[in-house]
């Protein structure tokens, strides 16, 4: 078998500033949702958690050097979730 | 090594990991159905809903996200070691990992016998005098956390699996495809409680 592939190495600082970032958005989520604001804290913690997932995705499930075909296939999976929800709060907002 | 007679192994990396990605977005699809069951319960009894996540403590949660958040950091970098050839700084990345993942479960321990001793756990008389809606909260609390933790049992096996082979240099610098699918499959129960701990945690 051909084994040569393309290999990149991530340096260990990357992964260290990936996780301080990740870290600063967890606390945000943490200091935004303690100060109630109703509906804005949902969608503030929802919007952090959607930040860190791409984020841990790009950097440490390497999808940013992988081959793009991963990340299509990821942002397809992402797209048939968000249309479940989105078809069955149809069905609940509308019934 | 004796007198072994050189055979090509079959391998095939790239196809391995498409595997494991295939995988993880079977997960993924699992515990997104989750997520809209608790969505529309939350969207049908809002109040209790708020009532029952106030019952959950925050401290606790995010200490478990930091924990998962470095030990996803640790994973990520074993493969980075094993490629710069350095085994020693492998096993303990790997090592590290595992014990971060222990150090979650002792607080997921902690954390649920609080909730039973106090009498909340599903069938318990406190939740039957509950509400629905807070009935619904904590199953699908225990439902969801419990099949999380029971990913983190896996990982953990998994981890250690691989880390054995590291040992014994069945992975190394040029062959680890197995070790990225572990740190893949880890990251990925990393994924799910970053949506965990908001929807139970954060938003009362």
């Amino acid at each position: 078998m051909d084994n040569s592939q393309h290999t990149h190495i991530v340096k260990y600082k990357t992964f260290a500033w990936v996780l301080l970032i990740l870290l600063i958005f967890t606390f945000s989520s943490v200091a935004i949702t303690q100060l109630e604001l109703g509906v804005y804290s949902v969608t503030a913690a929802l919007v952090f958690a959607s930040i860190k997932s791409v984020i841990v995705l790009m950097y440490f499930m390497h999808l940013k050097f992988d081959k793009k075909f991963y990340a299509i296939m990821m942002a397809g999976i992402v797209l048939l979730l968000a249309s479940v929800i989105f078809v069955t709060f149809l069905d609940y907002l509308y019934r | 090594m004796t007198n072994h007679i050189h055979i090509d192994e079959h391998r095939d990396d790239e196809g391995a990991k498409t595997g494991m990605w295939i995988f993880i977005f079977t997960e993924l699809l699992l515990f997104g159905g989750l997520f809209i069951v608790y969505s529309v319960y939350r969207y049908l009894n809002p109040m209790a809903f708020h009532l029952a996540a106030e019952e959950l403590d925050v401290f606790l949660g995010t200490v478990n996200t930091v924990i998962l958040l470095v030990s996803s950091m640790t994973i990520a970098m074993a493969i980075t070691s094993i490629q710069l050839k350095k085994k020693g700084l492998t096993l303990i990345l790997m090592g590290v990992t595992i014990l971060l993942a222990i150090i979650f479960m002792v607080n997921k321990y902690f954390e649920w016998t609080g909730k039973i001793s106090h009498g909340i756990f599903p069938g318990s008389e406190i939740l039957h005098q509950s509400s629905q809606g807070e009935i619904l909260f904590f199953g699908l609390y225990y439902a969801m956390t419990g099949l999380h933790a029971l990913h983190i049992i896996v990982g953990v096996g998994f981890i250690g699996y691989v880390m054995w082979l590291v040992k014994t240099d069945d992975v190394k610098h040029d062959d680890y495809v197995i070790l990225e699918n572990s740190a893949l499959y880890w990251h990925l129960v990393d994924l799910i409680w970053i949506f965990l701990f908001p929807l139970f945690y954060l938003i009362t």
